[in-house]
């Protein structure tokens, strides 16, 4: 029998991992919906940025808080180089190749930071108190993330939801060409969700890096479990993505301390391709 | 206002319209009427810029627009209501309403307008906080010319304004569309239903495979010369 504070201690780690992967979900998925693209590299973009706090910080020695900002602005000015150099040439071409396209910019950035960086773990070292709450150690780097990832979604859901472009994001997602009737050129609606999209990118950098080395191998180890996420919430569904993010972490988290890390994540690809089965339109599609 | 000349138009190797010309006086209300597949939502592609002319002029108050984008014409004062309505689905009728306003010259006049509107069809009132998806066929239709007054259009183009509604509803929109006309819009519509369509309009033309074949004065036009013409080809 597991000690339920180890149970009560996984889950409290799966909901602050849960955070951090919602926002990772989001920006992919408010990519894929408006523009219908998936950005296969995006937590690769992710591991970029997390270089440029690193040597913002580790290297340069600027505050964190400093290098998180470089991170967003990276993230956003990335975003925006992905859109115009990328997607925008073929974005009337058949899916396949925008995928490929997407795929190939995977690679590129793996091998780049392969060549420039090498394969060597680089991590921020914060100095940052110890917690425990009722026994229970809680790591302040993930509670500081989870707290940040959390108001950063609350501020897309204000963007999205209050302001003009933020609607008419929402609106190119449903009827691109009616939203033109209403004087809005989509090419830039899809540079500034793009740019969004990456910023989102680089707040996770910012977020991961306290809490994880970087490599430039870390795409895929966040990668597929953001994809998974995506598809588990129904690909373009924000509030579906967010659900999926903490199933997804709690399910990790839990299976991690009842059997082993590797073990948690084979639970949770079980428990994508059985959902997969079960809802194919995303865990809260209705079914039909 | 709005001119067109000689205008041929198309998709890919389709071509839709050949050789159209038309006009539309300031104040004016003018119809298309003719059978499926005449061209008639073509036409109105072309005027608010969804494609582009292969050849002929457009222009609107002397300003040249033929092939010009969209958002573009848009913001030249053209507004237009397409076929199926084309309502966001997801967003509340009020930010639909909101969308319809999203021209920068037209967000500074955004309560005034919303205040119209709403005075126009309170129907919408009623339900600006619903999912525009989940309003009727009507009040949908309500809703997509609502959303174009918001750009404070000169022209309001009117695409199939009475497809798939109920015939009481039918009636109900062209009463509101005649009240949308007695603001000072210009309209050019496009309808299938001749008869309720011309008691509205004051000239009309008849769209037939792609070419006009008729025009002329509502009143001097029968509703048996159109529907002859354009059901049974005599």
């Amino acid at each position: 029998m597991i000690d339920p504070l180890f149970l009560a201690e996984a889950a409290i780690n799966g909901l602050l991992l849960g955070g951090v992967l919602a926002l990772l979900a989001l920006g992919l998925n408010l990519i894929f919906g408006v523009i219908d693209i998936v950005w296969i590299a995006y937590v690769d973009l992710v591991m970029i940025c997390m270089y440029a706090v690193y040597f913002s910080v580790q290297v340069y020695g600027y505050p964190i808080w400093l290098g998180g900002l470089a991170s967003v602005a990276l993230g956003a000015l990335l975003g925006i180089g992905v859109h115009l150099l990328i997607i925008s040439p073929i974005l009337s071409s058949a899916p396949v190749n925008q995928l490929l396209a997407t795929g190939g910019l995977l690679f590129f950035l793996q091998s780049f930071a392969t060549f420039l960086w090498t394969t060597d773990h680089r991590s921020v070292r914060l100095s940052l108190p110890r917690l425990e709450i009722m026994d229970m150690p809680i790591s302040v780097a993930r509670l500081i993330a989870f707290v940040l990832a959390v108001l950063v979604m609350l501020g897309l859901y204000l963007f999205l939801t209050r302001t003009y472009i933020g609607t008419a994001i929402r609106a190119v997602s449903q009827d691109r060409e009616a939203m033109s009737l209403m004087g809005a050129n989509p090419q830039r609606v899809y540079l500034v969700t793009s740019a969004v999209g990456g910023a989102m990118a680089g707040v996770a950098a910012a977020l991961l890096i306290i809490q994880y080395a970087v490599h430039p191998f870390f795409g895929a180890a966040f990668g597929p479990i953001t994809f998974m996420i995506c598809v588990l919430g129904g690909l373009g569904n924000m509030v579906g993505a967010f659900v999926a993010s903490f199933v997804m972490s709690e399910v990790i988290a839990i299976s991690g301390v009842i059997w082993s890390t590797e073990m948690g994540y084979v639970i949770a690809f079980v428990v994508f391709i059985v959902m997969i089965f079960a809802r194919p339109g995303g865990i809260l599609a209705k079914r039909s | 206002m709005l001119e067109l000349t000689s205008v041929t138009a198309g998709y890919g190797a389709f071509t839709a319209l050949w050789d159209v010309s038309l006009r539309v006086a300031t104040s004016e209300a003018v119809a298309v009427v003719g059978p499926n597949g005449a061209g008639k939502t073509t036409l109105l592609r072309v005027i608010s810029g969804l494609i582009a002319p292969r050849a002929g002029t457009l222009t609107f108050e002397g300003a040249p627009i033929g092939g010009r984008p969209a958002y573009e014409i848009v913001g030249h004062g053209i507004a237009h209501v397409p076929e199926g309505r084309r309502i966001f689905p997801a967003l509340t009728v009020a930010d639909n309403l909101k969308m319809g306003a999203f021209l920068p010259a037209a967000r500074k006049r955004f309560a005034e307008r919303l205040a119209r509107v709403y005075a126009l069809f309170p129907v919408l009132a009623e339900r600006q906080k619903q999912r525009a998806g989940s309003l009727s066929g009507g009040e949908q239709q309500m809703l997509a010319v609502g959303r174009a007054l918001m750009s404070g259009p000169k022209l309001i183009l009117l695409d199939e304004p009475s497809m798939g509604l109920a015939p009481v509803m039918v009636l109900r929109l062209f009463d509101l569309i005649r009240r949308v006309r007695e603001e000072g819009y210009t309209i050019l519509v496009v309808e299938q239903n001749v008869r309720q369509v011309l008691k509205l309009v004051d000239r009309a033309y008849l769209l037939e495979v792609g070419r006009i074949k008729m025009e002329g004065r509502a009143d001097a036009l029968s509703e048996q010369d159109f529907v002859r013409k354009a059901y049974v080809g005599l």
